[in-house]
């Protein structure tokens, strides 16, 4: 159930898109985009449909805005001291017209780095987002944490050690904890900024596999540096490049048959 | 197979080697040479003052002139008085400045609070006396412990401040981010998550400040004054350790004299033990990598 208000705009910089590519409606979605740190501009004109319990993957060179955009999703952008024009909407609501704490509730983001709280418990780092923002009961936290954990795929390897630091896991661990702790606010939309770049193979695999499993119930964008996980994990990608969205479609196509030189360029390995 | 060839070392490994060794020996000396004074300072106190430490030291008031013995208790529980007078005022100031500084300090007036605290962390303790004699004494009209916290209190804002600001730019940003975007307000964030992980650090800069405080004479001699009878009341002229030892080292009986050197001891082991207990409660859980 979409409300009207939602209509596929017109995507300047991409072909028309297949029907099939949100069956469970529009989630967010972006109108003229234009992001700023003071007068650097990163981002020009970035329009753009997020689906439903679908994953996006954004990639892109080094540098080409990739970040940024994901940062203006959440309005983690202004946190850093940047500007931006143009609107972003969240099931058809700009986010600008709510409170930022509101929109980063219900649009969590996963971080590059590994980040849980130093001064905190495994358990108490899951927990926090929940003891901080009021309305839930004392006597569920215990519960939803180990619901969290068991989706972040962590349960099984922690829930003999909760009361131990966050930060004595190793870096795989630390970022499905964080990846936990995102999921216990439940939020609808997550955003993973490269969140396996600093992780081993193997780390690597797990939260690939978690990203799978989780869209069943969320909305994902991740920006990767890494082509093969973009392929491998997502159902749509954008490519960027010095600010602007050059190609964006479904996964499958944009590897195989991209519309544009440029993206061919990337993907193939001739820059970037 | 290859026979190995023998690594013949050049004149510049020899060179680089010595230099290495020369340099550790060098920062070796200067720590044990900066070790000397604090050990000399330390021994020399214990082995003059513990004569006469004795439970009647801490229980005890002083005899009037020309009576040997009796003990301080006065002065103990004066010193703790004054230091609990300016912590309480000087603690909550500093440290919502510190957060103030580090938090929203980038415009003109957090540069000029910064260099203001940098200038007020330089100005003798003696004139930071007269400032309360000014503030408090004068309009009382009469010295009190009060006026002696209130002389403190300056004296610890400007340590205090900077400690605070220090430790929370300290924490990677990346805590501060990831408390927002679990939609954590930003005051929640700053004190639940920020000044949580800066916590140890800015307890060192307290205890430092505190330390500081509990040896000061000066600002002392003419605001809480000194009192030769026991009072906690924080309206009427305090006993200290410090004036006590300033009085007893100058007095011309050797029983006071030898009192001062336990006063001094005592001081120590006061701000010593207050030192460890504040560092035990305060210990984290979680041992940081």
């Amino acid at each position: 159930m979409q409300p009207e208000t939602i209509r596929h705009t017109e995507l300047t910089t991409s072909p028309s898109l297949a029907d099939g590519f949100a069956p469970n409606g529009i989630k967010m979605s972006t109108t003229n985009l234009n992001a700023f740190f003071g007068e650097l501009q990163a981002l020009y004109d970035v329009n753009m449909e997020i689906a439903s319990n679908r994953v996006l993957a954004i990639i892109g060179p080094s540098g080409c805005g990739k970040s940024t955009f994901l940062r203006c999703l959440n309005r983690m952008h202004e946190v850093a001291g940047g500007t931006m024009t143009g609107s972003v909407l969240l099931d058809g609501h700009d986010i600008h017209e709510t409170d930022a704490v509101l929109v980063r509730k219900r649009v969590g983001m996963v971080f590059q780095k590994p980040n849980p709280f130093p001064t905190m418990s495994i358990f108490g780092n899951v927990a926090i987002g929940l003891r901080l923002n009021k309305g839930t009961p004392r006597n569920q936290i215990a519960e939803l944490v180990e619901q969290s954990l068991k989706q972040a795929a962590l349960w099984d390897e922690v829930k003999d050690s909760l009361d131990k630091s966050g930060v004595s896991l190793s870096g795989g661990q630390q970022q499905r904890l964080c990846i936990a702790r995102t999921l216990a606010v439940n939020p609808e939309v997550i955003l993973m900024d490269e969140p396996a770049s600093a992780l081993d193979p193997i780390a690597t695999a797990k939260i690939e596999e978690l990203i799978y499993d989780l869209k069943k119930d969320y909305t994902i964008v991740i920006v990767t540096h890494n082509m093969q996980q973009a392929a491998r994990v997502s159902d749509h990608t954008a490519f960027f490049y010095l600010g602007r969205l050059i190609e964006f479609d479904e996964t499958k196509k944009l590897f195989t048959n991209p519309a544009k030189k440029q993206t061919e360029e990337y993907i193939t390995g001739r820059f970037g | 197979m290859k026979a190995q060839r023998r690594y013949i070392p050049s004149f510049h490994y020899y060179k680089r080697m010595l230099t290495g060794r020369l340099m550790l020996f060098l920062c070796s000396l200067s720590s044990l040479v900066a070790l000397v004074p604090l050990l000399l300072i330390f021994f020399y106190t214990v082995t003059r003052g513990v004569d006469y430490l004795s439970l009647d030291f801490f229980m005890k008031m002083p005899k009037p002139v020309g009576e040997t013995g009796g003990g301080m208790a006065n002065a103990i529980v004066g010193t703790l008085v004054l230091i609990a007078t300016g912590s309480a005022i000087g603690l909550p100031v500093g440290i919502l400045t510190g957060i103030y500084l580090a938090e929203f300090g980038n415009g003109k007036f957090g540069t000029l609070v910064r260099f203001l605290a940098d200038v007020l962390s330089g100005v003798p303790s003696i004139v930071a006396g007269v400032v309360a004699y000014g503030l408090v004494v004068i309009p009382m009209k009469h010295f009190s412990a009060l006026a002696g916290g209130v002389a403190m209190a300056i004296l610890m804002v400007p340590t205090v401040t900077r400690t605070t600001e220090e430790m929370i730019r300290l924490v990677p940003h990346s805590y501060r981010e990831a408390g927002l975007a679990l939609g954590i307000p930003q005051w929640k964030t700053t004190v639940q998550i920020v000044l949580r992980t800066a916590f140890r650090g800015i307890v060192t800069g307290i205890l430092l400040a505190i330390a500081r405080i509990a040896g000061e004479t000066a600002p002392l001699l003419f605001t809480a004054l000194g009192n030769r009878f026991w009072s906690t009341a924080l309206d009427q002229p305090i006993a200290s350790l410090t004036v006590f030892i300033y009085d007893y080292a100058r007095a011309p009986f050797e029983d006071w004299n030898n009192q001062a050197w336990t006063a001094a001891l005592v001081l120590i082991i006061i701000i010593s033990t207050l030192s460890l207990a504040v560092r035990f409660v305060t210990r984290s859980r979680y041992t940081q990598r």
